[in-house]
């Protein structure tokens, strides 16, 4: 049959709790993989890769990681694309000071950097909380970007304060600056994706993320059951910044290529992935991928379907876009207000069961 | 007196008035958010359409013109009359009160008992609708707006500060104008909410929903009031920013200036978004002045953050906020 | 991931559906409608749209081979600029005019490889003007460090060729492109003496009061202005809200528009901004445009930007690039032009008083020479005066030579470090 759990014996516990119990879950899990792997670089071209599949998976790496914070941790943070920067900026200076450091781990040294950052602007939330931290997290979000703009030190002087990545290569192969194949870039933001992806659902169903549901759930019972929010909150913020870090060293030395911290990583891209983690699902990993994906492939289809497609003027085309998606987000939110995870788990559930629905 | 005293208050009266437009927009947001604990992103978009809405109807224009004229290849654009500016003010109240019976019918009454966080976003996907619909229905071009209000250097306060210190204080017409504006609005506000019938059940309704519901005061009614009294307050606002540099899109991004106003006043409390704006304004002018030249300027974007972030960590429910109570 | 799935199937539909149209000339622009500074880009898409039309009608297109014109809205976004970029790429577009330093910072190195020309006219990269390392990047007739330098001079002429002990301020906009006149203004008050000093706003800026405030304790004898969107009008409203002599303050040419003054009303008369080119409709070419544009019911947009400064300079812009082709099609005797037969259009566009005469436009632009070594034009520029009570700008001066010397030094560091940077053999392309 194709999605049922008879017939499926589980003989350990190991087996009972993985994160695909379904049989046809896995496969179908392993499909896409196999898919992502090897045969989207034959069939991608380089409008799609670039104008949308890359964006996609470098978003979904920042959406995982606010969403730890605020679907796992119940943290609500604004300052995303602060730490965005933070990873950019970070690895623009790595790049540049190390010129020998393999990309992989200037990223990740950048994500490190970013987690350290994260951790210092998260000490407000042990006594902060809800729309106050929000609003405080905003803080970081605009100091991070004066800092950017004004230190000269963090772009090297260089007369207009834009940054742009030199070329670096993995195997001899390059995957960042203008020779960079669109293969390669997707490559590379696919292998950190799945590896973060991997490393986020074992966090979040290990200890550490017990801790943060339970902080997330009721802080104050968590603290009397024996959780210790200092650690638990600022673990939250420090590996939520980390991917945010990743993500954005990947935006600026993958797919920007050159930028700038106010207008790359202003207040707006802070929205943007927060709109991600809220429309994608809340504590769902499958969530992040999902509000990725709309927010991110939403506005691209709309504008082929309304200028390409039927003609309409670019003007009309992008007010009628905005207020679609700003439609959506409402429809979305009455129908599921938890998120198109919730919706997905609604038609699993259905399909368990179906034809017969009792 | 030495100088740099006299350009320090020169500083902080100026960061007096910018905290009264500060506090313009945070009044929005404590509204709605003390009757129905929605934290309205919406609210500067909401200032920019009303600003647009008001600039429309006072020049004639043709609401939706480039769409009409895209589909059915016509070339309209205005009326061809203008109305005079309070005519076009009522107008632009009418379009608020629909526009807030609107969003309570079609948004918020599908959302009750949501957490605060659904709600929120659902005002961020307002926030957006809005935006398209502002510029689909009057264009994306600058336009000035012109209310009456004088603008440029106050005399009066140029030359009786002369007379005080030697040294004419500079000070805007308008933001002077502005304050006397909040000044009143707040003071209709405070009237409204305490002596007429609709007013006490709006403040009933703040205290208790379940309560308030229980005496037979319609929730529907007291949404629809507070967005109504939202969007009025944000056409005084859009009013008075758009006076100062012309309407169009950046006008929305003042929401983010309340939102520091906000934390340091208390999301709850019309006196705390007075008094958190005039902190700001003053806080901000003054860092800017004597630590400005020396770290590179321009520290405004994030110094009213800062100030709210220190001042929480003493006082995490705001200066007038109810003070948070926890029980597990 | 299933997503993907789905948008390569997509992506397999969308390119099949993609028009192939056999002989045109695509000149796409990358143009933004919306978003903070729509109000500056809609009249230039405006007018660069017209003037295309313009020709189509009248002409039949350029040599006979009718143009082909889009519009890829980018919002000011960088990334939706990439996006915008990767789209045109594959439609062999002739040239690429993203408006916007970013963008153009962005797609300079894209657009080498992909061998697409661009032309950043008066903003972008400035050290682009070296054709031998930025074979693909084109920004004559003017660029900003020129802009900076004319205003110098013009000050230099005012003075008596003195700027001894004279402060100036430069007011910027804080970003990329706020931020590329600072070295050529430091470097000439080294020179020339004056004191200079430089005070960013954070975009959008519609805040300016302290940094107003500052102006008025500092008492410049000038301030300059380096604005865009509602950064002008704000900076014009300021200043005459402070009594600051309105001759004294002078902005580049993307804050001299119709829209930064017409707010502050009477306030902002006397305002001068440099021009790189005529306004008004005072020129032959209107004439025409009414004729096959306007009455035909074919202007871009509203038409109400019609002769503004910024209608205007899409309209040069465009018609530059329309020379450009016919250049192109000379060299190379073929009528359908390839981006790179364009590029070698735009290495050798010679634009004569004679020949802006022809097209209708007298003295709209000042003429230059474009060669494989340069790329950045004559560098002139005229000022230009707000008059309020006329609503109308004036020009105030002639043709003002930039301190080309300088700049050339300055353009050889900067393009060279760049060609360092990216193991560039400086050479021509032929």
């Amino acid at each position: 049959m194709l999605y049922r759990e008879a017939g499926d014996f589980k003989t350990s516990y190991t087996s009972d709790n993985q994160t695909f119990p379904i049989r046809f879950d896995r496969y179908g899990y392993y499909f896409v993989l196999g898919v992502a792997f090897l045969v989207m670089p034959l069939i991608l071209n380089d409008y799609w890769t670039n104008a949308l599949v890359v964006p996609f998976l470098i978003y979904t790496i920042a959406a995982l990681g606010l969403n730890i914070l605020i679907g796992y941790c119940g943290q609500l943070s604004l300052g995303t694309g602060g730490f965005m920067a933070v990873g950019a900026y970070a690895s623009y200076k790595l790049m540049t000071g190390f010129p020998d450091l393999n990309i992989i781990f200037v990223i990740l040294l950048s994500g490190l950097v970013t987690a350290g950052v994260g951790v210092l602007f998260g000490l407000p939330s042990l006594r902060i909380k809800g729309f106050y931290l929000a609003v405080a997290t905003l803080a970081a979000q605009f100091f991070l970007i004066w800092l950017f703009t004004r230190t000269p030190w963090f772009f090297n002087y260089s007369p207009t304060g834009m940054i742009s990545a030199p070329t670096r290569t993995v195997f001899g192969i390059p995957v960042t600056g203008a020779s960079a194949s669109a293969l390669s870039m997707y490559m590379i933001c696919l292998v950190f994706l799945v590896a973060l992806a991997w490393l986020a659902r074992n966090l979040t169903r290990g200890t550490l993320g017990r801790q943060w549901m339970a902080i997330r759930d009721m802080d104050i019972a968590a603290e009397i059951i024996g959780v210790n929010p200092l650690w638990s909150k600022l673990t939250a913020f420090a590996v939520s910044s980390f991917y945010i870090g990743v993500a954005g060293a990947l935006l600026f030395a993958v797919y920007l290529g050159a930028a700038e911290a106010g207008e790359a990583f202003g207040i707006d891209k802070s929205f943007l992935v927060l709109f991600m983690v809220i429309i994608g699902g809340l504590g769902s990993i499958f969530g992040a991928f999902a509000g990725a994906f709309f927010l991110i492939a939403g506005p691209v289809l709309l504008k082929i379907m309304l200028v390409d497609n039927l003609g309409w003027a670019t003007d009309l085309a992008a007010h009628l876009e905005i207020m679609i998606i700003g439609a959506l987000i409402i429809v979305t939110l009455i129908m599921e207000p938890h998120g198109i995870a919730a919706l997905w788990r609604t038609i699993k559930e259905k399909l368990r069961l179906w034809p017969f629905p009792y | 007196m030495p100088d740099t005293l006299l350009f320090a208050m020169e500083a902080a009266a100026n960061g007096l008035t910018a905290g009264v437009m500060y506090a313009l927009v945070a009044l929005g947001f404590v509204l709605i958010f003390k009757a129905s604990g929605i934290f309205n992103f919406s609210q500067g978009v909401m200032a920019l359409f009303a600003a647009l809405t008001l600039v429309g109807l006072q020049s004639g224009q043709i609401p939706f013109a480039h769409l009409i004229n895209a589909i059915f290849g016509t070339r309209l654009h205005y009326f061809g009359f203008t109305l005079p500016t309070l005519a076009a003010i009522a107008g632009t109240v009418v379009v608020m009160i629909v526009f807030a019976w609107l969003v309570e019918r079609y948004i918020f009454r599908h959302l009750v008992n949501q957490e605060p966080i659904i709600l929120f976003m659902a005002t961020i996907g307002l926030a957006y609708f809005l935006e398209g619909l502002g510029d689909l229905m009057w264009g994306a071009e600058v336009k000035r707006l012109d209310v009456g209000i004088p603008q440029g250097m106050s005399l009066a306060v140029d030359e009786t500060t002369f007379n005080w210190f030697g040294y004419g204080f500079y000070m805007d017409t308008l933001e002077l104008w502005a304050a006397l504006i909040a000044a009143i609005l707040v003071g209709a506000l405070v009237v409204f909410s305490q002596y007429t019938k609709q007013g006490r059940a709006l403040r009933a309704v703040a205290d208790d929903h379940q309560a308030a519901l229980s005496v037979g005061i319609s929730l529907r009614f007291i949404w629809v009031l507070v967005w109504s009294l939202a969007g009025i307050v944000a056409l005084v606002a859009g009013m008075m920013w758009g006076a100062k540099s012309g309407v169009q899109f950046s006008l929305s991004l003042i929401a983010l200036k309340a939102l520091p106003v906000l934390i340091l006043g208390g999301f709850t409390s019309i006196p705390g978004a007075i008094v958190g704006g005039l902190i700001i304004g003053v806080g901000e002018k003054l860092f800017d002045f004597f630590m400005g030249p020396l770290i590179g300027g321009a520290t405004e974007n994030w110094f009213a953050y800062m100030l709210a972030l220190v001042f929480l960590l003493f006082r995490p429910q705001g200066l007038f906020g109810e003070k948070i109570i926890e029980r597990v | 991931m299933k997503m993907t799935r789905l948008t390569a199937a997509l992506a397999v539909t969308m390119t099949a559906a993609a028009p192939a149209i056999a002989e045109s000339l695509f000149f796409p622009n990358m143009s933004y409608r919306t978003g903070p500074f729509a109000a500056g880009g809609i009249p230039f898409a405006d007018g660069y749209a017209d003037y295309f039309t313009l020709i189509n009608e009248r002409d039949g297109g350029i040599g006979g081979v009718p143009i082909r014109y889009s519009e890829c809205e980018t919002a000011y976004n960088t990334e939706r600029g990439v996006e915008c970029y990767q789209a045109l790429r594959g439609e062999n577009p002739l040239v690429l005019q993203p408006l916007s330093t970013g963008i153009t910072y962005q797609i300079i190195p894209r657009a080498a490889r992909d061998e697409i020309p661009i032309h950043s006219m008066g903003y972008g990269r400035t050290s682009a003007v070296n054709g031998e390392v930025f074979n693909w990047t084109f920004n004559y007739p003017a660029n900003y460090w020129d802009g900076a330098s004319v205003i110098i001079n013009y000050l230099l002429d005012e003075n008596e060729g003195s700027l001894d002990d004279k402060k100036i301020v430069l007011l910027y906009h804080n970003s990329a492109y706020g931020r590329e006149p600072i070295p050529t203004l430091t470097r000439l008050s080294e020179r020339l003496g004056y004191e200079l000093l430089t005070i960013g706003v954070d975009s959008p800026g519609q805040e300016q009061g302290s940094q107003w405030l500052q102006i008025r304790r500092e008492r410049p004898d000038y301030v300059i202005m380096w604005g865009w969107g509602v950064m002008n009008s704000t900076a014009v409203q300021e200043a005459a809200n402070i009594r600051f002599p309105m001759e004294n303050f002078i902005g580049v040419w993307w804050s001299g528009s119709q829209q930064d003054v017409l707010p502050a009303g009477m306030g902002a008369d006397g305002y001068k901004a440099l021009a790189m080119h005529g306004t008004g409709t005072d020129y032959p070419v209107y004439d025409d445009l009414q004729e096959y544009v306007y009455d035909r019911g074919l202007a871009a947009g509203t038409g109400d930007e019609v002769g503004t400064v910024l209608y205007s300079r899409g309209m040069y812009a465009a018609m530059l690039a329309v020379e450009a082709a016919r250049t192109a099609q000379e060299i190379h005797g073929v009528a359908n032009i390839t981006p790179a037969m364009m590029r070698d259009g735009m290495a050798n566009l010679v634009i004569t008083e004679e020949r802006m005469a022809e097209l209708g436009l007298p003295d709209f632009g000042p003429p230059f020479e474009v060669s494989c070594q340069n790329h950045g034009g004559s560098g002139q520029a005229m000022i230009q005066q707000w008059d309020a009570s006329a609503q109308e700008w004036n020009l105030i001066t002639d043709w003002i030579e930039p301190d080309r010397e300088l700049i050339m030094e300055m353009v050889m560091e900067d393009s060279l470090a760049f060609a360092a940077e990216n193991d560039i053999e400086p050479a021509c392309l032929n």
